[in-house]
C-alpha cells in the first residue's frame, strides 16, 4: 500500500453527493419508460375477512385503465413470497401475490389495476367493490398463545410458527440452584415501523424477444431477489436483470422480497407493457415490514457480590400474518448476543413466534440486537439497583479482559477482538462521569428530575458466515484498471446512503496509488455486479470491501508479472510502491500504471501464457462476524409537569475497528442514535383491539424531527477485527443498539428518586406522568 | 396519494365566489390555501365536484388596523400573521400562535381562513381567537354577517359558516404585550394535544383552550376562579380548573385524563408568561 | 377539463393545459420532467417535496399545480447558478448532509428559504427551521453543520 496517497482514514466528502444535492440521482419513481403503465393496489381494510365476491366491471370501464386483476387471477401463475429463514419445524402460511379468498391483516394486497396514469389507476381502485364477511382478528401475541384464542390463520389450526430453543455454556439449572438470589423482570421492545423517507417504488419491463425481465425496485438486494424471484416467476435466473437505483433508505425494510415486485413483473409480462407501481405513505406504514415486536420475561441467577451465574430468557415475538424474507430468523438474533459484553457462564433462551393479522415484522435497523441489548443492559441495572451495587462496577466486573479475545460466549458465537473497559473509560472521561454525578445530585438536591443511564453493548456484524446465513454470507467483488489506468470497481454489495461508492474508492486508491479521482465503484445492478449478497447487516465494507481488497491484490500481483516482464526480470524483484512498479538494482526504469494499463490491453508484448486485461474478481468468505461495541452515556431531565424528556447530555464511544472515512462513521452513528431517540422516547406501531392499524402515515407514527437531537459528544476507540484485512466491524447499527437502553436507563434513573424502577418502550410523556401519578397515589 | 377529479374556477370576487357556492351547494368546497382541504383530498376523504379557489382574490389578504382593532383577511398566511409588525406589536398573541403552526413551508402557504373554517379541534389558532374575543365576519348571499368567537366553533370540524358562505376577515382588539399561547404538541403532527392562549389585563384574564375537546373552549372557570389576582398560588388554584366542563378527547396520542392535565399545565405556565410580560 | 396554466420554472417559461387535480409536486416531475423534488407522503409533513413558489418554501404535494399558475418556481435543479451551486448545497456536500439523498432536494430548498429570513440562525433555529422536513438517515447534526456552513459562507460571499 503506498504511504503517499493515504485516503483510508480521512474524513472526505462523499463522490456520491453532487448528483444528490442537485436533485439529480435516479431514484425508482423517477424511471420514465416509454409506454408506461402504473399500478395501484386495493388493500384490504380489514385485520381478518372472508372474501365473498369482488366487482371490477365498472373499474375496468373507466376510461385508461388497462387491467383489473384479483388473487383468482393472477395467484395460480405467480409463486409465493418466499421466507429464506431456516428455522426447524416451522409453520408457514402459503403467501400469495394477492389475497385469496381471506384478507389476514389491514393493509393485505386485494386486488391491482393497471393504468395509463396514477390518477386513473387510483380512480379505478375506488371503483372495486369488496364484499368482506369480517373475521375475529388477532391482535395480541400473548394472547394469541391462550387456548381458545382466535386463529390468525384458522386452516392452520394454532398461532404458534415455531419455538426455537438454545441452552448455552454451562449448566443453567446448576446456575439458578447456586444463586443467592433471583432477579426477574419483563420487558416489551415495541413493534416500530421503519419509515425511510423514499417509500418502495418497482418498475418491471419485459422484453418479448429476449425473454427478460428488467426490475427496477427500491432494494437493498438486487442479487438476493435474482436468486429468489426465478422461482415466483417461471423465469431463469439468466434472464433476469435486477437494478436497485438511488434508493431512499432501506433500515432493513428494503430487505425483503415482496409481493408487488414478483405482481409488477407478472404485469409487465402479462400486458407486454412496463409497469411502475410506487407505494403511498399509508401503503408504507401497513404494507412494508415492521421490526421488533417481542415481549421476553428474563430471570438473572445472581451471588449477593453481583456475580452473574446464568440468564433465562423466555419470549414471544409478534411475527405478524404472514414472513416475510426473514421474518422468523430475527428474534433468533436475539439469542446470539443475549449476554451482551458480560461473561456470563450459562444462559437458556426459549423463543415463541406467533402469528398476528398484522404486517409482519422482519430485520429493522439492528434486527434482534436491540432487543438483547435493551434487555441485557436493562437487566444489569436492575441487578445492580437490587444488589446495591455501582451500575459501572457491575459492568466492568463481568467485562472479558481485552487479553480474553477471541472471546467465545456462552451464546455460542466467538466474540472477535474488544476492549469494553476502553470505551467504558473514554466515555466516562467524555462525560466528564463525576461533574455528571455532582450535577445530578444537584439538580436532584434542587427537586428536579434528573438522571444518567449507561449502555455498554456490543453487537454482531459483517454477516456473516456463510454456514450461518441462509442465502450465503460471502461477497463478491471486482477491480479493473482499466485501459485507460482509470479504475471501475464493482461490488456485490448495494449501499442505498452508507457511502462506499467513497469508501471504497479510498480503499482501492490507496492500494493502487491512484487519485480517487481516478476510482468509479459500479454497483446494484445484477447486469453488472454479477455476484452478490447485498447491503445488510452492518456487512458492507467488512465483508464487501474485503472482496475488494482481495481483488485489487490480484491485480497488483498480475500487474507486477508484466511489469517483470518488461523489465525483463523476475516477479520477486519487482516492488509496487506509489501506483509505480520498479526493479531496484535491475533498472532505473519505472512504469506507471498508465503504461502498463495500455501493454496489458494492447497486448503487444505479453509474458507466454499471459492473459489480456487487468482485471480480478473475488469472492470473501469471512470466518466469523464481528464484533463492534462501545459505550454510551446519556444524561436527561424529566418534567415533573408533563412528563417531557429532554435529553441534556450524549456521549457515544463506539468502537468499530478500523475507520476508512470517520466523517461516514459519525454519519452513521448520528443517525443510528436517532432511530434510538425514536425508539426509546416516542415510536411505537399500534394498531387497536380489531387490528386497524392507527399508526399509518406520518400523522400518527412520529419520527424524530430536527428539534428532536441532542448535542453529541462522540468519540471512538480502535480495536481492528482480525477477521477481514481491513480490520473494520461495520457500524450501520450501532448507534441504534447502543443508544435505547442508553436512554432508557437515563428515565428510569431520573424517575427513581420517585420510586419508579421499570417503564415499558417508548417512554412517552404520559407514560412517565402516569408512573409518576401511581408512585404520588401510592406514597400518600 | 391522488385526489379524485373536480372542476376548478377561481373567483376574483368575494360576491363572485359566494354565487359559484350558492350554485353548486354540497358539491363545492372552498380552496384557500388548500393545507387542510387537500390531504383530504389526496386520501380521498373529499371529493368535491368543483374546487372554488378563493386564493386569488386580493381583497382577502391583508392585515391592517382600524378603530382600535386589526382586520386580517380570510386568505392572510400564518407566515404573514406571523411576522407582521402591526400584529406583533398591538396583537402579539396571534403572531405568537402563528408561529406553532405546523412548520416553515406550511405557515407560508396555509391561511388563517382555512384554519378556522376546517375547525380541526387541535389546531392552533383557535384559541387566540377565542381568548382575544375576536369577530369573524362571514359573507352569504344574505349579505355579510358578524360572529362572535365564541359562537364560532359548534362542534369537531363544525363552525356556524354556512355551506354557501365564505369567511371574509377576522377582526381582534388591540392588547397589553400580557399574553401568551402554551402548546403541547402531538408528537407525529405537530396538532395541538393541549394549547392554552391567555390574554390578561388588570380587570382580569381571558383563556382559550385547543386540542383537549372536541372544539376550542373558553377556560370559563379558570377566568372566574383568578380574578384580578395575581399570585403563583392564585395561578395554581386557577389553572387547575382549565379542564372543567369538558369532555377532554382521547386517542394513542394522550388519554383523556392526560389531556386534561396539560390543559391545566399549560394554563398554569401560559397565566405566568402572560403575567410576567 | 382541463386548465391553462402559465407559470416559471427555473427561470423558464412554462405552459400546460393539465387537469386541475394534478399536484404541483406531479407537475414539476412528471411535465417537466423536474424529479429532483421527491414524494415521501400524502400528508403534507415530510417535506421531501418542498419548493420555492415566489421564493418561498411550500410543500408541492399540497398544492394544485393550478394554484400556482402565475408563479415563479425554483427547484432543486434550479438552485445552481451558472454551474455554481447554492452555498447550502455546497454545505451539505462538506458537512455529509445527506446519506440516501432522498429528502435532501426538499430540506435544501427549506434550508434556502430559511436562510432568506435568517441570515446567522442558531443550531436551534436552523433545527426548528426544519422542522418541516423528515430524514430518516442523518439523525439531522450534519444537516445543522450544513446549514450553518452555508449561512457563514454565504455571509462571507456577500462581503467578497
Amino acid at each position: 500500500m503506498s504511504d503517499a496517497t493515504p485516503y483510508i482514514g480521512r474524513a472526505m466528502k462523499r463522490v456520491e453527493d453532487p448528483r444528490l444535492i442537485q436533485g439529480l440521482g435516479t431514484y425508482t419513481d423517477d424511471l420514465r419508460l416509454a409506454g408506461l403503465l402504473h399500478a395501484c393496489i386495493l388493500r384490504s381494510p380489514h385485520a381478518h375477512a372472508r372474501i365473498r365476491r369482488i366487482e371490477t366491471s365498472a373499474a375496468k370501464a373507466i376510461p385508461g385503465v388497462v387491467a383489473v386483476f384479483t388473487g383468482a387471477d393472477v395467484n395460480d401463475s405467480c409463486g409465493a413470497v418466499p421466507c429464506a429463514a431456516a428455522i426447524p419445524d416451522l409453520k408457514a402460511p402459503r403467501h400469495t401475490v394477492l389475497a385469496g379468498d381471506r384478507v389476514y391483516f389491514v393493509g393485505h394486497a386485494v386486488a391491482v389495476a393497471v393504468a395509463t396514469d396514477p390518477y386513473i389507476a387510483c380512480d379505478a381502485i375506488d371503483e372495486i367493490e369488496v364484499d368482506y364477511d369480517p373475521l375475529p382478528a388477532v391482535v395480541n401475541a400473548m394472547e394469541a398463545l391462550k387456548s381458545g384464542s382466535a386463529l390468525t390463520h384458522p386452516d392452520m389450526g394454532a398461532n404458534v410458527a415455531f419455538t426455537h430453543v438454545v441452552n448455552g455454556g454451562s449448566d443453567i439449572d446448576a446456575a439458578f440452584r447456586n444463586a443467592d438470589r433471583i432477579i426477574k423482570h419483563r420487558l416489551y421492545h415495541q413493534r416500530l415501523t421503519p419509515m425511510p423517507i423514499e417509500p418502495r417504488a418497482v418498475v418491471a419491463s419485459y422484453h418479448r424477444g429476449e425473454g427478460t425481465l428488467t426490475l427496477w425496485t427500491s432494494t437493498q438486494i438486487p442479487h438476493l431477489l435474482r436468486t429468489l424471484l426465478p422461482n415466483m416467476l417461471g423465469i431463469p435466473e439468466t434472464k433476469l436483470r435486477i437494478v436497485a437505483p438511488e434508493v431512499g433508505g432501506g433500515f432493513g425494510a428494503k430487505l425483503n422480497v415482496y409481493a408487488e415486485e414478483a405482481l409488477c413483473a407478472h404485469l409487465a409480462m402479462r400486458l407486454s407493457a412496463p409497469v411502475k407501481w410506487v407505494e403511498s405513505r399509508r401503503e408504507n406504514a401497513a404494507s412494508t415490514i415492521h421490526g421488533r415486536d417481542q415481549i421476553g420475561d428474563y430471570e438473572v441467577a445472581v451471588k449477593n457480590d453481583g456475580r452473574i451465574l446464568g440468564l433465562k430468557a423466555t419470549s414471544v415475538a409478534d411475527l405478524g400474518a404472514y414472513l416475510q424474507l426473514l421474518t422468523p430468523a430475527v428474534p433468533t438474533l436475539t439469542g446470539l448476543v443475549l449476554t451482551g459484553c458480560y461473561k456470563i457462564p450459562a444462559i437458556r433462551f426459549e423463543v415463541v413466534g406467533v402469528y398476528t393479522n398484522k404486517m409482519a415484522t422482519d430485520a429493522y435497523r439492528g434486527a434482534g440486537r436491540p432487543e438483547a441489548t435493551y434487555l441485557i443492559e436493562r437487566l444489569m441495572d436492575v441487578v445492580a439497583n437490587e444488589l446495591k451495587i455501582d451500575r459501572l462496577d457491575l459492568r466492568l466486573k463481568h467485562f472479558p479482559a481485552p487479553g480474553d479475545f477471541p472471546f467465545a460466549t456462552s451464546c455460542g458465537v466467538t466474540y472477535d477482538s474488544g476492549n469494553y473497559q476502553g470505551t467504558l473509560a473514554k466515555a466516562k472521561q467524555l462525560a466528564d462521569w463525576d461533574a455528571l454525578m455532582a450535577d445530578r445530585k444537584a439538580a436532584r438536591a434542587a427537586g428536579k428530575l434528573f438522571g444518567v443511564g449507561v449502555s455498554t453493548y456490543v453487537e454482531i456484524c459483517a454477516m456473516g458466515p456463510s454456514k450461518a446465513m441462509p442465502a450465503g454470507g460471502w461477497e463478491w467483488g471486482c477491480v479493473r484498471m482499466e485501459i485507460s489506468a482509470k479504475v471501475t470497481v464493482i461490488t456485490g454489495v448495494t449501499p442505498h446512503g452508507q457511502g462506499q461508492e467513497t469508501s471504497f474508492a479510498q480503499i482501492v486508491a490507496d492500494r493502487l496509488g491512484v487519485p480517487i479521482e481516478d476510482v468509479a465503484v459500479l454497483k446494484g445492478d445484477t447486469n453488472v455486479a454479477h455476484y452478490g449478497r447485498d447491503t445488510y447487516g452492518s456487512r458492507g465494507t467488512a465483508v464487501g470491501g474485503t472482496a475488494i481488497v482481495m481483488s485489487v491484490d490480484k491485480v497488483i500481483k498480475k500487474a507486477k508479472t508484466l511489469a517483470a516482464h518488461l523489465f525483463e526480470t523476475l516477479d520477486d524483484y519487482v516492488v509496487f510502491e506509489n501506483g509505480k512498479f520498479k526493479a531496484p538494482g535491475i533498472t532505473a526504469r519505472e512504469i506507471a500504471w498508465s503504461e502498463l494499463a495500455a501493454e496489458a490491453y494492447l497486448a503487444k508484448n505479453l509474458p507466454a501464457g499471459f492473459e489480456p486485461g487487468l482485471e480480478a474478481s473475488s469472492f470473501f468468505e469471512p470466518e466469523n462476524f464481528t464484533f463492534p461495541f462501545g459505550t454510551h452515556i446519556c444524561a436527561v431531565e424529566v418534567d415533573r409537569d408533563t412528563g417531557e424528556v429532554a435529553i441534556t447530555k450524549y456521549v457515544a464511544v463506539d468502537d468499530c475497528g478500523n475507520q476508512i472515512n470517520p466523517l461516514l462513521v459519525e454519519g452513521q452513528v448520528q443517525g443510528g442514535i436517532a432511530h434510538a431517540i425514536g425508539q426509546a422516547l416516542f415510536e411505537q406501531t399500534i394498531y387497536d383491539e380489531n387490528g386497524q392499524l392507527l399508526t399509518g402515515e406520518f400523522m400518527d407514527y412520529a419520527i424524530p424531527r430536527a428539534t428532536d437531537i441532542p448535542e453529541y459528544t462522540l468519540g471512538s476507540t480502535v480495536t481492528p477485527s482480525p477477521v477481514n484485512p481491513l480490520g473494520v466491524k461495520g457500524v450501520g447499527e450501532a448507534g441504534t443498539i447502543g443508544a435505547t437502553p442508553a436512554i432508557a436507563n437515563a428515565v428510569i434513573d431520573a424517575l427513581t428518586p420517585l420510586g419508579v424502577v421499570h417503564l415499558d418502550l417508548p417512554m412517552t410523556p404520559e407514560r412517565i406522568w402516569r408512573a409518576m401519578q401511581t408512585r404520588t397515589v401510592a406514597t400518600v | 396519494m391522488y385526489p379524485a377529479n373536480f372542476d376548478y374556477v377561481r373567483p376574483s370576487s368575494v360576491d363572485e365566489a359566494v354565487a359559484l357556492l350558492q350554485k353548486h351547494g354540497d358539491d363545492a368546497k372552498v380552496l384557500a390555501g388548500g393545507h387542510s382541504l387537500i390531504p383530504a383530498m389526496k386520501l380521498r376523504l373529499a371529493q368535491p365536484h368543483v374546487v372554488i379557489d378563493i386564493g386569488r382574490i386580493a381583497t382577502l389578504s391583508y392585515i391592517r388596523e382600524a378603530g382600535g382593532t386589526i382586520a386580517i383577511g380570510a386568505t392572510t398566511t400564518h407566515s404573514e400573521v406571523e411576522t407582521s409588525k402591526l400584529l406583533r406589536e398591538k396583537c402579539p398573541l396571534l403572531s405568537e400562535t402563528a408561529s406553532h403552526i405546523g412548520d416553515l413551508q406550511v405557515r407560508n402557504k396555509g391561511t388563517i381562513g382555512g384554519s378556522l373554517v376546517h375547525a380541526d379541534p387541535a389546531s392552533d389558532y383557535p384559541a387566540p381567537i377565542l381568548a382575544l374575543e375576536a369577530e369573524i365576519d362571514l359573507v352569504g348571499p344574505r349579505g355579510k354577517r358578524t360572529v362572535r368567537a365564541d359562537q364560532f366553533f359548534v362542534d369537531l370540524l363544525q363552525t356556524a359558516i354556512a355551506a354557501d358562505e365564505i369567511l371574509t376577515e377576522v377582526r381582534v382588539p388591540v392588547t397589553s404585550p400580557s399574553v401568551a399561547y402554551i402548546k403541547t404538541e402531538q408528537k407525529a403532527s405537530g396538532f395541538a394535544l393541549a394549547g392554552v392562549a391567555v390574554v390578561a389585563s388588570p380587570s382580569g384574564v381571558r383563556v382559550g383552550v385547543t386540542g383537549v375537546a372536541p372544539k376550542a373552549y373558553r377556560a370559563t372557570a379558570v377566568e372566574q376562579t383568578i380574578g384580578n389576582q395575581r399570585t403563583a398560588h392564585a395561578i395554581e388554584l386557577a389553572a387547575a380548573h382549565a379542564a372543567d366542563g369538558v369532555e377532554p378527547l382521547g386517542d394513542i396520542h394522550a388519554s383523556a385524563q392526560f389531556r386534561a392535565h396539560l390543559a391545566r399545565v399549560n394554563t398554569r405556565r401560559a397565566l405566568e408568561r402572560a403575567l410576567s410580560r | 377539463m382541463t386548465i391553462p396554466v402559465r407559470l416559471r420554472v427555473n427561470n423558464a417559461p412554462r405552459q400546460h393545459d393539465i387537469e386541475p387535480r394534478v399536484l404541483l409536486v406531479h407537475y414539476l416531475r412528471d411535465v417537466c420532467g423536474l424529479t429532483g423534488t421527491h414524494v415521501g407522503c400524502e400528508t403534507g409533513i415530510c417535506g421531501a417535496c418542498t419548493v420555492l413558489v415566489d421564493g418561498k418554501a411550500v410543500k408541492s404535494c399540497t398544492v394544485f399545480a393550478v394554484q400556482a399558475d402565475g408563479s415563479e418556481i425554483t427547484t432543486i435543479e434550479g438552485l445552481a447558478a451558472n454551474g455554481v451551486m447554492h452555498p447550502v448545497q455546497q454545505g451539505f456536500w462538506e458537512c455529509h448532509g445527506l446519506q440516501c439523498g432522498y429528502c435532501t432536494p426538499g430540506m435544501i430548498m427549506a434550508a434556502v428559504h430559511l436562510l432568506t429570513k435568517q441570515k446567522a440562525p442558531t443550531r436551534g433555529q436552523i433545527a426548528s427551521g426544519l422542522r418541516g422536513n423528515l430524514c430518516r438517515c442523518t439523525g439531522y447534526t450534519h444537516i445543522i453543520d450544513a446549514v450553518s456552513y452555508a449561512a457563514s459562507h454565504a455571509t462571507e460571499a456577500a462581503h467578497v
